[in-house]
């Protein structure tokens, strides 16, 4: 931790949280300014500048003449949870691909910062060094390997069991099962999560994690979301669905690669209701809901 | 070390415990070369080997209504780096009869060498065979393999192989099996092949489904790296009523290796049906980056999902 000999006499920044006498904080990697300032009632006190876990600027991407992906600008703050929301075809789910740092998703300009890093000069493997994962929207199947491996990943000790209760799957039933085609659909989407889950990631993407899971056990995907965010974890969460949006902190709305708006969850997910596009009227994105 | 000791050795490699030979309720037949060192049979097998100049020669009948409860070992190889093997052997599985049999064949040294297998294999109406067959090979790459077999599953009877080469390197292996399945028979082949160096592979397997509602399924994966080449070749005809095929090959390439696989299905009856899937190239990339997006380098993905795929 920085040692602030003399403290320095400041007004408070704009983007500073300031903690109270009685709360104890732990200061995340991403903090990376604090200090003291001038307080009205006391004589000096502390503040906390958090930095965004996440910080996309002016993220273009562009194929043939689309722009998927159109001067993007936004945030994630560490341990929060943020929704995307848009129609299909919006990008959400090429900038998870671009983050992630998939196989020919290579943007063709701006800036990526993950926890002060440089992101867009990592490879897949190193950014999931760094705490970033992602769960795809049609995950994987895999002969031979079985739950348990899978969710035991690249960790010599582990209990992969509380995973798979957590998603509501009995680990006796699963964990000796193969991540294959015999799964359906809803049972290996759970366990993309169960995955994420074990990892403890910084940053989880979620790409539709509850596409495919009925309607008695989504309450299970939602906690999931707010367990990763209990272990201290982020989450961008791709959604279509009201309910699993709106246990974000906060959300965006994607409309031909462009952020159209932002804010409190329960606003955007109004907004994304409209009939149209709030932008561009469905004439550009060809948003138009029935 | 005797022969025997060096074969019993490195049974481990194809996942034998050598106790096997010493249990008076397992049955097992070990032979080196043109010899048989070693033979134990168990009630309802009869055993009728015998070595000539130039091959081990014979039956191995499972009798009628009769089930095997521990499998039958074979135990055949090469203690030395040349030298020749050939085995004729025919097996019949009586009416209603079950057995497993469990094949090793074992070449720890060898470096010019040949092991030829013809088998004939008839399973009679309702009963069971369980044929699994793994190859222990050392790195020289100096043998040639050819495992041939003619089967023939009578009715209502199962017949499942699974042939293994995953360690070693073999040189050259020319595996040429033919299945007659008869009405509401069933047979799997499944062949799992990781080839090295310039391993040469030849993979020929043809099932006719020649009764009513017969089944057949041909599962192939194989997994190539260095310079090895590999041709396979699944064939399915149907040709009566109900009759349900599927080939399923899958091919890994890796490095400067070769593939190519050859599905043939035929269909001759309009209540037929006959399905194939076939996939050679690299490591499915989807596959590849989910292990990535764990924290996986390149290097650890492909070796997961290869050996997953191997199991």
């Amino acid at each position: 931790m920085r040692t602030i000999s003399t403290p320095v006499s400041a007004p408070l920044p704009q983007n500073a949280t300031v903690p109270n006498q009685q709360t104890r904080i732990t200061l995340p990697t991403s903090a990376l300014s604090w200090g003291m300032y001038d307080a009205p009632s006391t004589q000096k006190a502390w503040y906390v500048v958090i930095l965004p876990l996440l910080d996309i600027r002016n993220l273009t991407f562009v194929v043939g003449d689309q722009k998927i992906l159109d001067r993007l600008d936004f945030t994630i703050q560490p341990g929060k949870i943020h929704a995307l929301l848009g129609a299909n075809g919006s990008g959400k789910t090429t900038l998870a691909y671009l983050l992630m740092g998939c196989e020919g998703y290579v943007p063709t300009s701006g800036t990526v910062l993950f926890n002060g890093a440089d992101l867009l000069s990592l490879k897949m493997h190193e950014r999931a060094k760094l705490g970033l994962t992602l769960a795809w929207q049609e995950p994987a199947r895999f002969e031979g390997i079985t739950i348990r491996e899978y969710l035991t990943l690249g960790r010599s000790e582990s209990h992969p069991e509380p995973m798979l209760v957590q998603v509501g799957l009995d680990p006796e039933r699963y964990l000796n099962r193969r991540v294959d085609k015999a799964l359906s659909g809803g049972e290996r989407h759970r366990i993309e999560l169960a995955s994420v889950l074990s990892i403890k990631p910084m940053l989880a993407i979620l790409d539709e994690p509850a596409a495919g899971i009925d309607m008695l056990s989504i309450n299970h995907i939602i906690n999931v979301i707010r367990t990763i965010k209990e272990n201290g974890g982020a989450v961008l969460l791709i959604t279509h669905q009201e309910e699993v949006a709106a246990i974000a902190d906060s959300a965006s709305q994607l409309c031909n690669g462009r952020i159209i708006f932002s804010g409190d969850p329960a606003h955007v997910i109004e907004h994304f209701r409209g009939r149209t596009c709030v932008r561009c009227d469905g004439e550009v994105c060809g948003y138009v809901r029935a | 070390m005797s022969e025997l000791e060096e074969l019993t050795r490195v049974l481990p490699m194809v996942g034998a415990e050598p106790t096997i030979l010493a249990d008076k309720e397992i049955a097992h037949v070990v032979g080196h070369g043109h010899h048989i060192l070693s033979r134990r049979s168990v009630p309802g097998l009869r055993l009728d080997l015998e070595e000539t100049s130039d091959a081990i020669v014979g039956k191995m009948t499972i009798q009628a209504g009769v089930t095997i409860a521990q499998p039958i070992h074979l135990c055949f190889g090469l203690a030395y780096p040349t030298g020749s093997q050939r085995i004729h052997i025919d097996v019949f599985v009586e009416e209603r009869a079950t057995a497993r049999v469990l094949s090793h064949c074992l070449f720890p040294v060898a470096t010019a060498a040949q092991h030829r297998m013809q088998a004939t294999i008839n399973i009679g109406p309702g009963a069971s065979l369980s044929y699994t067959e793994g190859h222990y090979h050392g790195p020289h790459g100096g043998m040639r393999v050819l495992p041939h077999a003619s089967i023939r599953i009578g009715k209502g009877a199962r017949y499942f192989s699974d042939f293994s080469l995953l360690s070693g390197s073999v040189g050259s292996l020319d595996i040429d099996y033919l299945v007659e399945i008869e009405e509401e028979g069933i047979a799997e082949l499944t062949a799992k092949i990781f080839a090295h160096k310039t391993d040469r592979i030849l993979l020929k397997e043809a099932v006719m489904l020649r009764g009513e509602r017969s089944r057949g399924l041909i599962k192939t994966r194989v997994v190539l790296e260095d310079e090895a080449r590999a041709e396979i070749t699944g064939i399915t005809e149907a040709h009566a009523r109900g009759a349900r095929g599927h080939v399923d090959c899958m091919e890994v390439v890796q490095g400067k290796a070769h593939a190519s696989a050859i599905p043939i299905v035929k269909v001759f009856h309009p209540e037929a049906k006959v399905t194939h899937e076939a996939a050679i190239g690299s490591v499915d990339k989807k596959e590849l980056e989910t292990l990535m997006a764990r924290g996986l380098t390149p290097e650890q993905a492909v070796e997961l999902i290869v050996s997953g795929m191997l199991r």
